[in-house]
């Protein structure tokens, strides 16, 4: 189930600078420290880990490839060699026990981070995230609760065919007991990623895996940025915290309001651009809680709503997302609400982009809705 | 494609279904039963080595013989104190199922799950290992929490969602959750709980602390993939945890040869996770307690899981949901061949001189007494319906702290 395919070529064909890619580089573990740093979001949640490992006893990593070799894309990268076998592992390859054996351990009273390799691998744990994690607290009546979090690399655009490519938020958010968390850009993945730890709640936290090197945009045949060229990528290598529940505004503008999480909040700026609309672009950056009162006020000021994910688009949160705009600014609204999504289709190795949501799909949609709507 | 096949001078394949070996309206066979008489099964070092102890999977390990006497090495060679708290605790157990059964008949709840027959094993593995310990029961390890004297009221509180439950009306009825008595929350979801029992006494371990964790599954509920999980995860990081299967016969109307029992013990799943197994007579008091005796001695030494199989019977329904006279054959609990375990202790106390039928009638006049005690003080907070938890509970601790969803929809509920 956890083969490994070469994921790294594939960013490298699509223009993504070597440097960032290079397995040799140190990752930013300079946990005590206090400067600011250029990150990658793989080096940035490296250190969200790092920082908490050294600061708490009780946070530990495991997972698939996740201990010596610090994981397929290198979050737990040196974790081990830097805080010892124990507190960051090798797991075998069984999602469910991963999930099930952190559950216990949280309920002794650790702080788990664990990782499911890609989030394609995270059915088999399923039962034991929606079952147990997401009720320990309510079953419980408060006796026992379940604060670990549950890492994924998750989304498309790196080839990786239907294995290696989905998205499937919708299937925790609409689970009652869970917080869902999804960073745009290393600077929020780690103050995230150090709130989710801390946070008594089970987070599950998706990496959007086509982010880790660069701010991918949806061009995907031009070159990709590097992250070093980016504010949102000077992290401090310290301890900082971003409050889970908070959506981050990304464009102001005044036109429409784009709403958008993971690496669809960069499709979403290109294809404002591309349309030449004065969009404001909100990365929800956590799905459950969601930032409602941000939206609200937003679509309020525009009087009009885009919604794109990567998701299919059937029972997708864009469906909850576009009822509550519905049910807090219909009479704001001056055009109906746009969804740009994946397909509902499986997802496809050959025609990936022609069901990743590019930044012409966001252009059309953002023109259409201008216009008043189909 | 019979043409076919006929050419290729093959036979045809055909499918097996196992069936029990009775069913109802026929005599209860146990013929297929292999069973060591008491004292036969040797007691290897707690430092033997799965391989060299696989043959244990395949026996049964028993204790006490036909006429009530302890025998062989695994004799725990209890005082008689121990023996007769053991005793009443499962007096009161089936005390309190026989009321809680009746209560359900009388509408003043919606579910119950009797343990009737398998009483001796999560009493005396209660009694056995310390409340500081972690256990992950499934919903028939009530014997647990009354071993360790958690208040009846409690549990009955919990079984009528009235106001004063602790778990607050969330739970079907006997889904407890004792934090204090070493009880984890019951899910429900069968294995689930087994793979973090390994988890828990993972984190004891990475603690460095001393204590272990026990959990319970169904001879059914192994065919879960949970099981198989935890039993990796068990060997791999030699976790200090007690994995018990109560092998009870069936899953609800499924005899155990749909779990795989007809090919093969239940406890010899152990031997190819490469940790050791004994299979154990689950109607011996002391068997049981000698065996997870054994388990703990080698969890606390660190030398990682045991695997116990407790042979039992079911002898009540699944649940009140349940009709068992529609699937198995009427009289198999009465014949079955290893007995009652309350009889076998209460025989065994007697032979002993430990015993006898005055002091058994007193402690089952107390136990009754006992358990109507609680119920009454139980019932005059309330029975399924006429109280319960303010509504309000219904939106809290879904998280540590409420998000405006939960807010806005107690508003609308008015609470």
């Amino acid at each position: 189930m956890a083969e490994q395919i070469p994921f790294t070529d594939a960013d490298r064909n699509d223009g993504v600078e070597p440097d960032m890619v290079d397995q040799n580089a140190a990752p930013a573990s300079e946990a005590t420290g206090s400067g600011v740093q250029p990150m990658n979001m793989i080096q940035a949640l490296n250190s969200a880990i790092d920082v908490k490992m050294s600061e708490d006893a009780n946070v530990l990593s495991f997972g698939e490839d996740a201990g010596y070799f610090g994981g397929v894309f290198r979050v737990t990268d040196k974790l081990q060699q830097k805080h010892g076998l124990t507190r960051s592992f090798d797991a075998p390859i069984s999602e469910c026990g991963i999930v099930a054996a952190a559950i216990g351990m949280g309920a002794y009273g650790l702080r788990p981070v664990v990782e499911i390799q890609f989030a394609d691998y995270i059915y088999p744990a399923y039962d034991q995230i929606v079952s147990e994690a997401a009720k320990m607290r309510y079953r419980s009546g408060g006796q026992f609760t379940s604060p670990i979090v549950v890492r994924s690399p998750y989304g498309g655009g790196i080839f990786g065919g239907q294995t290696h490519s989905q998205s499937p938020e919708s299937l925790f958010t609409h689970i009652a007991g869970l917080k869902v968390v999804i960073p745009s850009n290393p600077y929020d993945a780690k103050g995230l990623l150090i709130a989710a730890i801390e946070d008594d709640d089970p987070v599950v936290f998706f990496e959007p895996k086509r982010l880790y090197n660069g701010p991918f945009d949806g061009w995907h045949e031009k070159p990709v940025s590097p992250w070093k060229a980016q504010d949102l990528a000077q992290v401090p290598t310290g301890k900082y915290v971003e409050p889970i529940g908070k959506a981050r505004v990304m464009r102001e503008g005044n036109d429409v309001t784009i709403l958008a999480y993971g690496t669809m909040v960069w499709v979403a700026l290109a294809g404002a651009e591309h349309a030449g609309i004065d969009a404001e672009v909100i990365d929800l950056r956590s799905l459950v809680p969601l930032d409602i009162e941000t939206i609200e006020a937003s679509v309020k000021k525009t009087g009009r709503c885009v919604i794109v994910h990567e998701a299919p688009k059937t029972s997708g949160f864009g469906g909850e997302l576009s009822a509550l705009v519905q049910e807090r600014c219909f009479y704001h609204l001056e055009a109906p609400i746009a969804r740009v999504t994946g397909w509902d289709t499986p997802y496809p190795h050959a025609f990936e982009w022609e069901y990743f949501p590019g930044p012409q799909r966001v252009a059309d949609a953002l023109k259409s809705v201008m216009t008043g709507g189909r | 494609m019979n043409d076919k096949l006929s050419q290729k001078n093959s036979r045809p394949l055909s499918l097996r279904v196992p069936e029990p070996s009775g069913r109802p309206g026929d005599a209860p066979d146990f013929t297929h039963l292999s069973m060591d008489p008491a004292g036969a099964v040797e007691r290897p070092d707690v430092a033997t080595t799965p391989y060299e102890m696989r043959d244990h999977a395949f026996r049964l390990i028993r204790v006490l013989d036909d006429e009530g006497q302890a025998v062989g090495p695994w004799n725990p060679r209890l005082d008689p104190e121990t023996l007769r708290r053991g005793l009443k605790a499962m007096i009161l157990t089936r005390a309190f199922d026989d009321r809680m059964h009746r209560a359900h008949r009388q509408g003043k709840t919606s579910f119950y799950m009797k343990c009737t027959g398998e009483e001796a094993i999560a009493v005396a593995q209660g009694m056995l290992l310390s409340r500081e310990d972690m256990g992950f029961p499934t919903y028939r390890q009530q014997g647990l929490l009354i071993a360790r004297g958690y208040p009846l009221v409690e549990m009955m509180n919990q079984i009528y969602s009235n106001a004063a439950d602790p778990i607050k009306g969330r739970q079907l009825p006997i889904m407890y959750s004792a934090k204090d008595y070493g009880f984890f929350t019951i899910s429900g979801n069968l294995g689930t709980q087994v793979p973090q029992a390994v988890g828990w006494a993972m984190a004891s371990a990475y603690k460095g602390d001393d204590k272990i964790a026990i959990s319970w599954i169904g001879d059914g509920a192994t065919a879960e993939g949970d099981f198989h999980n935890a039993l990796t995860f068990a060997s791999v990081y030699r976790a200090p945890v007690i994995l018990n299967i109560v092998n009870n016969q069936w899953a609800i109307s499924s005899f155990q040869g749909i779990a795989g029992g007809l090919e093969t013990t239940f406890a010899s799943k152990a031997i190819g996770y490469g940790l050791p197994a004994l299979r154990v007579d689950g109607n011996d008091f002391l068997a049981v307690w000698a065996a997870t005796q054994w388990a703990e001695e080698r969890a606390r030494s660190n030398q990682g899981a045991t695997v116990i199989e407790l042979f039992t019977y079911r002898g009540a329904p699944h649940s009140t949901s349940d009709d068992p006279s529609r699937y198995r054959p009427g009289d198999e609990h009465e014949k079955w061949p290893l007995g009652d375990p309350l009889d076998r202790l209460r025989q065994h106390l007697t032979v002993i001189g430990e015993w006898d039928d005055e002091r058994h009638a007193t402690a089952l006049r107390e136990a009754v007494e006992q358990v109507r005690a609680a119920g009454k003080e139980s019932e005059a907070i309330g029975t399924l319906g006429q109280s319960r938890p303010s509504v309000k509970t219904m939106f809290e601790e879904v998280y540590a702290t409420e998000d405006w969803r939960l807010i806005e929809q107690r508003r609308e509920v008015g609470v």
